[in-house]
């Protein structure tokens, strides 16, 4: 592989905004870009895949990220004893009863002749297994959320270390992935969007009114995180000493440490990511994908089961989504399904795929970074922006106050022309493919 | 056993909430459906367009009563300012046409390019909205708010069950009732209309025919301006404005127009009528409905819900999911496999 | 010699590679059938196309009466008063017959019911099934549609693709009678046709094409006779 100068330009020049960032604002400002450009860039790495390689669109990012939030609740949460023998066994019995009656209703649909007698049958099972299901379901996540409501009224999770659950994240999203792709794969590719729209307003729905899960709306707050937190590393006599060196606070100085941490295992695991990535893309594999994505039909014709390769890539970039998702949950330390909006987990990460160069892995990972970085700069900017064309009103005007309220929606208004001006007059990208 | 009470129930709290939400879903499925036929891809900024077209629709009804203008205390005045609404929005989607969308058509682009930039015009749609009014919730109606009331109803009847008509509601019935004959007319009656649909069957045919397919594309953004104005204010009217339940609606929008065929006009309305009742069968409390149908004795104790409000999305997808996999065109057998 | 009605003349191009067309000429004279028959991949489509407009000439020129028109869009010609009927995709199939052919007046602002009726009466079935989506219709019939659609123009010459591509024999032999209907009607019609031999019989003039270039161009009769094209074209 030739050196290629242009694109690591790019990321240098990206750097050395960032380190400009460190010294005219602060160096925790531009650690926590660093740490979420680093997942949003794993989150665009996993939709490249689906696009840059299959082409498949997928709108349910925000899903599957927080279906692999979810996870680090599950796993890392110690577990809520006295709600487990309050209705644990119930909840349970209830979800495997769900499962059941899904199951039994496809039994039905594939012994049985078509015709309406096969209809009521399911209608039937499918009605009758709900309820029963219901019946053990309900009282149970009701005896759940009663126990503790106004720290837990969960479950809980398995108590174990919180590392595993990116790859649980990655399995949960995959599972989820499927089950969408299982069924709008192979349709027109317009349905895939809308399916994956419709999959992740439901997870979004299930994590904010299923309290039992995840507590809902009230949050999972204190998830152990896999760094040392800065309230642990303050008493720490390296940590002091180390500050007296630099010239810094303590709390400072031990932020950073801790948010620096997050930044070596985020890097760690997108290295590993890009590397599988770029090893897939070149094999036969990579090759065979690419081949389907640029004539299907051809492909088709050639025996390749093209519906069965989306599935496969479908999953793998869900899974991808997950991981990113569970770790943003570690670095948060809460699991907040309030705050997952479409435009922000979802739509946001296409724009950094676009503008960075579909179907080129380092085109993704520089697109978050640019795209991450404007996000967070643009409403300070906005905001000067307005105090300066403010300045000579009156300082209680409404329209004053208005134009300073209003700034804070100048990123979304940004990231659209960013997207339509890289669509219509750049359409390749930063990094365009090879 | 009370027949007649359980359907006034039933009417009360299903057929009538579920006929004004149906209608908002057509209109809004109906302009999904058209662009989809004409312009041939996924208008995924349908819900913010049709949010920032009931903004302006908001603004001129403020400045209307701020003039002195209303609709008498018995319309609401936000019906006057549909037409300023319509009349914006044709200027701002043609705009975004010439802007965006006409240079994807002349380097003849993928679909799925187009629904990108569709998606980029979201977010500056978006934007816009929420610079302009904020993302809190606005009710802006006025006049009379029903057509009769529970206690209205109960006095005339002298029944214990009580079932109210709100003005929002029944508006949205007629309004939808008359936008929709008057498109259907348009396109099965007059020479413009049948040249939308004949671009629409054979892209070709219509150009050898001598269809100018720019005017037909202008004509489709003039309809769909109008379609998203008049659903954007009526679902504001009945439910209160807030953008982001606009951009929610995308999906119950968009298994509407599916569900009935995407590129069926007639699919799109049964679609959203399917959708609508089905979200509130599904999710309504069935007990009081029961109550009334059984001996007392044997009342139901619990709530016969099926599924709680909070997963109304899980029913339109459901739905989807169930069309997708049994019957992928549609209804209607709509253009797409 | 005076220019034939309508001509492509020495028309040499393709479709933006290589020529296609070597140097043929096609042309139909007024109250004429004349046809373009050939082998497969002869280019007979292709010289339609490109006396319709469809492909840029790079040599070569067309004229309608006299008129040089190799300049114009297809929808120009359409204009002008050319009438095409593709071999694929020539009919609406969402829309009822009439609308069809309503459609085919487009350019039109004038009355058009006179012309309706006339197509009707060419094709009385279309008549009898007015109010039916042309897409429901069986082969034969979607073809009368399309004829019918193209001579909603009032054109001064019709040009057909192909007309009885995937038609049954008993179906082919009603619309070419169809075709001479419409040609007594004083229209003169150019049109490609795989059935060399039922094509040849009503033609007053025959272009054999190979590979781009003319082979044979005589009447009907005469193609019909020449042992030759019998031989090489036709089958013996």
């Amino acid at each position: 592989m030739s050196v290629n100068w242009r694109n690591i330009g790019l990321f240098a020049a990206m750097g050395l905004v960032l380190v400009m960032v460190a010294a005219f604002q602060s160096w925790q400002l531009a650690l926590t870009i660093l740490n979420m450009s680093l997942i949003s860039a794993i989150m665009a790495l996993g939709v490249n895949m689906q696009w840059g390689y299959a082409g498949l669109f997928n709108v349910g990012i925000m899903g599957f990220t927080a279906v692999g939030g979810l996870a680090a609740v599950l796993i890392a949460m110690p577990p809520v004893n006295e709600a487990w023998a309050a209705g644990g066994l119930g909840a349970i019995l209830g979800l495997m009863l769900g499962v059941a009656t899904i199951l039994a209703a496809v039994v039905v649909y594939k012994r049985m002749t078509p015709g309406r007698l096969r209809g009521m049958v399911i209608f039937a099972v499918i009605v009758v297994g709900w309820l029963v299901a219901r019946f053990f379901f309900a009282p149970a996540t009701q005896a759940i959320q009663a126990v503790n409501p106004a720290s837990e009224g969960y479950l809980g999770g398995l108590g174990l270390p919180v590392i595993l659950a990116w790859p649980v994240g990655a399995v949960f999203a995959a599972g989820a992935a499927w089950l969408v792709g299982k069924v709008s794969l192979g349709l027109r590719s317009d349905y895939l969007a809308i399916a994956t729209l419709g999959i992740s307003e439901i997870i979004i729905a299930i994590l904010k009114h299923e309290r039992w899960l995840a507590r809902g709306v009230n949050n999972v707050t204190g998830i152990p995180r896999p760094v040392t937190r800065p309230v642990d590393l303050q008493p720490q006599p390296w940590v002091q000493d180390l500050a007296g060196r630099l010239g810094w606070s303590v709390s400072e100085t031990a932020s950073i440490l801790s948010a620096l941490g997050y930044s070596v295992l985020f890097v760690i695991v997108l290295a590993i990511l890009i590397w599988l990535a770029e090893k897939a893309l070149n094999s036969p594999w990579g090759r065979m994908m690419r081949a389907i994505r640029d004539n299907e039909t051809a492909a088709r014709a050639m025996g390749k089961d093209v519906t069965r390769r989306h599935l496969n890539i479908f999953v793998l970039g869900s899974a991808v989504c997950g991981l990113a998702g569970a770790m943003m949950v570690s670095l948060d330390g809460q699991l907040t399904p309030g705050s997952y909006e479409p435009l922000r987990f979802t739509f946001l990460i296409w724009v950094m795929v676009i503008v960075g160069g579909s179907g080129n892995n380092w085109g993704a990972v520089l697109g978050a970074f640019v795209i991450w970085f404007l996000w967070v700069q643009v409403e300070p900017a906005g905001r000067w922006l307005m105090e300066m064309v403010t300045s000579g009103m009156e300082p209680g005007s409404d329209l004053r106050r208005h134009l300073l309220d209003s700034a804070s929606h100048m990123r979304l208004l940004t990231m659209g022309v960013a997207l339509l001006l890289v669509l219509r007059f750049s359409p390749r990208g930063l990094i365009p493919e090879k | 056993m009370d027949p007649v009470s359980a359907l006034v129930t039933l009417t009360n709290f299903v057929l009538i909430p579920g006929f004004a939400y149906g209608s908002q879903l057509a209109l809004g499925a109906l302009g999904i459906t058209l662009i989809y036929s004409i312009l041939r891809f996924s208008h995924f900024a349908h819900g913010d367009v049709m949010a920032f077209g009931t903004m302006v629709v908001i603004f001129t009804t403020w400045g209307f009563q701020a003039i002195g203008i209303t609709g008498g205390g018995v319309i609401p005045t936000a019906l006057l300012a549909i037409p300023v609404g319509i009349a914006v929005m044709i200027v701002y989607l043609l705009v975004a046409d010439r802007l965006v969308y006409r240079f994807f058509r002349q380097v003849k682009a993928k679909p799925l390019t187009f629904v990108m930039a569709s998606l980029g015009v979201m977010f500056v749609t978006n934007g816009l909205t929420r610079l302009f009014i904020g993302t809190s919730e606005r009710r802006f109606e006025d006049g009379e708010r029903f057509i009769f009331s529970v206690r209205d109803f109960r006095e005339w009847t002298g029944l214990a069950e009580g079932l109210a008509l709100r003005s929002s509601q029944a508006i949205t019935i007629v309004t939808a009732l008359l936008v929709m004959a008057a498109l259907f007319w348009f396109l099965t009656r007059t020479k413009s209309g049948k040249s939308m649909r004949a671009y629409s069957d054979n892209e070709d045919l219509a150009l050898l025919s001598g269809i100018n397919p720019e005017r037909v594309v202008t004509m489709t953004w003039m309809i769909v301006a109008g379609l998203v104005v008049i659903a954007g204010t009526l679902y504001g009217l009945d439910k209160g404005f807030r953008p982001i339940n606009y951009f929610q609606l995308l999906l119950p929008m968009f298994a509407a127009a599916i569900v009935g065929g995407l590129g069926s006009p007639i699919g799109a309305i049964v679609g959203g009528f399917v959708v609508a009742f089905s979200e509130m069968g599904i999710t309504y409390a069935w007990r009081r409905f029961f109550t009334h149908l059984m001996p007392e004795d044997m009342a139901p104790d619990s709530m016969l819900q099926l599924l709680p409000v909070d997963y109304k999305f899980a029913v339109t997808f459901a739905i989807l999911v169930i069309v997708l996999i049994f019957r992928p065109t549609g209804i209607f057998r709509g253009k797409s496999i | 010699m005076a220019d034939p009605y309508l001509i492509g003349d020495a028309m040499t191009g393709g479709y933006g590679g290589a020529d296609i067309l070597h140097d043929c000429t096609i042309s139909v004279e007024r109250g004429e059938i004349a046809v373009i028959v050939g082998p497969n991949g002869a280019g007979k489509s292709t010289a339609m196309k490109a006396v319709f407009g469809m492909l840029q000439l790079r040599k070569g020129m067309v004229r309608l009466d006299g008129t040089d028109i190799t300049g114009l869009s297809p929808q120009a010609r359409v204009r002008a008063g050319m009438g095409f009927v593709p071999q694929t995709g020539n009919i609406f199939p969402g829309m009822t017959v009439e609308e069809n052919l309503e459609m085919g007046a487009f350019i039109r602002d004038d009355d058009i019911s006179d012309t309706r009726e006339q197509v009707f009466d060419l094709f009385p079935i279309l008549r009898d099934k007015r109010a039916q989506a042309a897409g429901e219709l069986s082969g034969g019939q979607r073809q009368q549609v399309a004829v019918g659609r193209a001579l909603m123009t009032k054109p001064k010459v019709l040009m057909l693709d192909e007309p009885t591509a995937g038609v049954s024999p008993i179906v082919m032999d009603e619309l070419f009678d169809r075709i001479i209907e419409v040609a007594r009607t004083g229209i003169p019609i150019l049109m490609v046709e795989q059935n060399a031999r039922q094509a040849l019989e009503i033609a007053d003039k025959g272009f054999v094409m190979v590979q781009g270039r003319n082979r044979y161009t005589d009447t009907g009769k005469a193609l019909l006779a020449d042992p030759e094209v019998r031989k090489s074209f036709l089958g013996g």
